[in-house]
């Protein structure tokens, strides 16, 4: 079992809800395919052997996509029995061929894109992709069945749109990502961070009644895990990996063996810690790289804010508890006093309270889980840079030794230019030769990450604000209801003292 | 700065005036506390009249006094016996520094920790705190002037009138007739025991009344009163600590790092709305708790008028029974009549008067109940309002972005 993997809970005073691991989530894929131009991307890569199920998404030939609707597609390909069962993801170094470019690490080293094209020209061909997938998580219900129901219906125009759903759960979301994360972050794609396993901001004061709790893990969790999937099928080269397709069309998947999931304290710990340690790492690089600058700074900040925002959870309950019982005092100092128009005010101002009390309460609950979410949020996208940068460290590395290592053997050569020995003169100058071959792959593996973090942290930092922003939206939306309440509320009090005379 | 003494000097607007109304009315004496000085937690009020009565020497003048002058003026009318039928105001509080100076200290303390952003945000506060207090007790000794100078009894006092006029240190006077009484009165007054108000027997209606209603209102505005406190206390608390998060955020911010900006950027719209929530927390306080505290006070000094009352019951009680002792014995006969008939006197007059008081008493309570609901009401509303155009153009610029 992968509990004991896990890290102690967080709260252990809170139920953890172990069963939510087991329930099912619907998750539910719209695909509409556009009409798309003569370079058809998905083309090229249907030629590659990802499957025929890639063919039934990319492919525009109507005819297939009119098939029953309980038709089992077969999904099973040679790629997808691999799996990486070797427990959390172990610390990669890719395998290279000498004249390869990289490859992602799936244990067979096969045909697939990386091996026709560069990210460069994966790029462009991205510019001719016009199909729009979304999708959406709805709630889990117990364990019971797992069938996919595949339906396709037909819209207007010639290609349908594709629309069916899969029950997965929670588990298989954290098992697609630690695929993913062992299969691009040493390449430098910045994977998608999954929900954590304790989700942070179930809150450790909680204000309110008891059966709301549930309920809100529960959409809490759901809504954590759409944006992941989103997130991750927004990026272009996830969109096709094997694993991605397999974990949105397969009726089953197996189980994921083991989970990693740390809580929001443990990676903030890490990420700061990393950030000293890669803070060396590039001052030893001797390059100034601003890619990398971003996230070091600001680590007691972080810290500082998420126990200020805990400790804020407790303001709020006391400032709750003493709203309560100054509205119980005002009542009964209204039952005490005489005069007939002051006696009502009161007992409306003691009803006032309470109302009041009562926003505040929801409105607490929901600022305390927006804003652990988004730090949460923030300290798992620099775990995933901080992963990225972790492999270009190490490509560095590699490259640094290599040429360390050719600089000896160069050193040997010449010393043995003169002694007699033509064998040994040989063999040196043979191992030169390869040295440098690494010498120069290394060099071009190193520039290739950079690169691609490069681009990666632009277009992800592009993508999070516009994520935040989404939230923030709502958040101050919430916030807009709750102030427009108390209006109605001091609106309904206002006759009331007006009519003291 | 942490080092030297936080020495302001406040002038002051008409919104903050009167948990009570319409004191401040009668042209003929007309008294205000226009500025206030505060110098090492001492506070220095100018005591500002302008009247139209010959008693005084000067149509305008203005003088500077001290809590303890104001606590000496109380006293002396508490003991003079001739207003023992009147509600005298009750004394106000002294100022109480004590949350502001305690935070000041945290800041000495923890300047060498904090970051420069976030050591002016709370200087700023901590300023803001220290003027809240201020106001606070101008207003409430303001009011206890005004109050005075609106009766048409104590309005005539003596040591009122030096109180206000006489331009020199009051404290020597103040020595002099600490000496005089020995707070002797004052004290019997303090450790009024209400099982005499409620164990002597009343003879009139509308006293029994209005003692059930004191002690049982009393008891439930001395609850209403702290909750409030607690209430207020607990709202400020939250205003102070979004400060602190606020100025975290900032530092953050301060960062040349855009990946940090752009997060801080969206943090920040959690703490928006906190200057507002900090000005309900304040409004609130003056205009509920305050409200609360003052007439907890001023039942306080009610219940006083009816302890001298009961006395005053007690003693002609007593006088009849001596009166009737000396009857039998055929002594002092003269002397038990006339002390019979002085205690009657008093207490008649007594309850003369103080049945006016309380009735008017009454009155100014349920207009100064109402005037500081439909303010607060009203407050609270425009602060909601002010919230709501804030968030709604918060909305439109990320969703225009």
């Amino acid at each position: 079992s992968s509990s004991a993997h896990l890290p102690p809970p967080l709260f252990p005073g809170l139920q953890l809800r172990s069963q939510f691991v087991q329930d099912f989530f619907h998750v539910h894929i719209f695909v509409s395919v556009q009409p798309q131009p003569a370079s058809l991307p998905a083309e090229n890569i249907s030629t590659n052997s990802n499957g025929p199920k890639q063919d039934l998404l990319f492919d525009d030939d109507p005819e297939d996509l009119f098939a029953e609707a309980t038709e089992e597609v077969s999904l099973d390909s040679p790629e997808r029995d691999v799996l990486l069962s070797d427990g959390p993801s172990p610390a990669i170094t890719p395998i290279t061929p000498p004249t390869s470019v990289i490859t992602p690490r799936i244990g067979h080293s096969h045909d697939d894109m990386f091996t026709h094209s560069s990210f460069d020209e994966i790029e462009e061909e991205e510019g001719g992709d016009s199909f729009d997938i979304h999708i959406s998580v709805s709630d889990p219900e117990k364990v019971g069945e797992c069938t996919a129901s595949h339906h396709y219906k037909q819209s207007l125009g010639n290609i349908p749109d594709v629309e069916f759903s899969v029950k997965r759960r929670f588990s298989d979301f954290l098992g697609l990502h630690s695929k993913l994360a062992s299969k691009y972050l040493h390449i430098g794609y910045i994977v998608p961070p999954a929900p954590e396993k304790s989700i942070v901001g179930m809150t450790k004061v909680k204000v309110g009644k008891e059966d709301q709790s549930s309920n809100e893990f529960v959409e809490k969790r759901r809504s954590a895990l759409e944006r992941y999937l989103m997130r991750t099928v927004k990026h272009p080269i996830l969109l096709k990996d094997p694993d991605v397709l397999q974990f949105l069309e397969s009726s089953e998947l197996p189980r994921a063996v083991s989970t990693q999931a740390l809580s929001s304290a443990g990676l903030l710990r890490m990420v700061n810690k990393a950030a000293d340690a890669v803070n060396k790492m590039t001052i030893k690089m001797n390059e100034s790289d601003a890619v990398s600058e971003g996230w070091r700074e600001g680590g007691k900040e972080r810290e500082s804010l998420r126990d200020a925002r805990e400790d804020s959870g407790e303001l709020c309950m006391q400032l709750s508890v003493n709203t309560a019982q100054f509205a119980k005092s005002a009542a009964m100092l209204g039952n005490s006093e005489d005069h007939t128009a002051l006696s009502r005010a009161l007992s409306q101002l003691a009803e006032v309270e309470e109302k009041i009390d009562q926003l505040h309460q929801d409105q607490a609950n929901a600022d305390f889980y927006l804003f652990s979410e988004l730090l949460g949020d923030y300290v798992r996208l620099l775990t995933a840079v901080k992963g990225v940068f972790d492999h270009r460290m190490k490509t560095w590395q590699k490259w640094q030794d290599s040429q360390m290592l050719l600089q000896k053997k160069r050193e040997a050569e010449a010393k043995l230019q003169f002694t007699n020995k033509p064998d040994k003169l040989q063999q040196a100058k043979d191992e030169i030769k390869e040295l440098e071959g690494k010498v120069q792959q290394g060099e071009r593996d190193f520039e290739q990450i950079s690169k691609t973090i490069r681009k990666e942290v632009s277009r992800f930092e592009k993508e999070r604000v516009r994520d935040f922003k989404t939230i923030i939206i709502k958040y101050l939306e919430s916030l807009v209801q709750t102030q427009q309440q108390l209006i109605k509320y001091w609106e309904a009090f206002l006759p009331e003292a007006k009519a003291i005379s | 700065y942490m080092k030297s003494n936080l020495d302001f000097r406040i002038q002051f607007l008409q919104e903050l005036r009167s948990v009570s109304v319409d004191l401040n009315n009668d042209a003929s004496l007309l008294i205000d506390i226009p500025d206030a000085l505060c110098e090492r937690d001492k506070v220095k009020f100018t005591v500002h009249t302008k009247t139209t009565l010959s008693s005084f020497q000067k149509p305008e003048f203005s003088v500077p006094r001290q809590h303890e002058d104001f606590i000496w003026l109380h006293d002396t009318l508490v003991e003079t016996e001739d207003y023992a039928g009147l509600i005298i105001p009750p004394a106000p509080p002294k100022p109480d520094f004590d949350s502001p100076r305690e935070k000041m200290h945290k800041l000495g303390e923890g300047e060498a920790t904090m970051t420069k952003e976030e050591y002016t945000k709370m200087k700023q506060e901590l300023e803001a705190e220290y003027l809240a207090v201020f106001k606070k007790t101008v207003q409430v000794h303001e009011i206890f002037l005004q109050r005075l100078s609106s009766h048409p009894i104590l309005s005539k006092d003596r040591n009122f009138q030096i109180f206000l006029e006489y331009d020199q240190d009051l404290s020597v006077r103040r020595k002099n007739a600490k000496e005089m009484f020995g707070g002797f009165f004052k004290n019997m007054v303090k450790s009024a025991d209400e099982v005499l108000i409620s164990g002597v027997k009343e003879v009139d209606d509308f006293f029994e009344q209005e003692k059930t209603f004191l002690l049982d209102y009393y008891s439930k505005i001395k609850d209403s009163t702290a909750k409030a406190e607690k209430m207020t206390r607990a709202h400020k608390n939250i205003a102070d600590d979004y400060i602190h998060i606020s100025a975290t955020l900032n530092s953050l911010a301060a960062d040349d790092t855009t990946a940090n900006k752009k997060w801080v950027q969206c943090m920040k719209y959690f703490f928006i709305t906190n200057k507002l929530e900090g000005r309900v927390a304040s409004d609130q306080d003056l205009k509920l708790t305050e409200l609360l505290r003052y007439y907890m006070r001023d039942i306080q000094a009610a219940k006083d008028l009816l302890y001298r009352r009961a006395r005053a019951l007690a003693d002609y009680e007593n006088s009849n029974k001596a009166l009737d002792k000396a009857r039998l014995k055929s002594k002092d006969i003269p002397q038990a009549e006339d002390n019979q008939r002085q205690c009657l006197q008093k207490f008649d007059k007594l309850s003369e008067s103080g049945k006016k008081e309380l009735t008017s008493f009454k009155g100014r309570r349920v207009v100064a109940f109402r005037k500081n609901f439909i303010e607060m009401a009203e407050l609270e509303i425009k602060h909601a309002k002010n919230s709501v155009t804030l968030l709604q153009s918060c909305i439109e610029l990320l969703k225009s972005n």
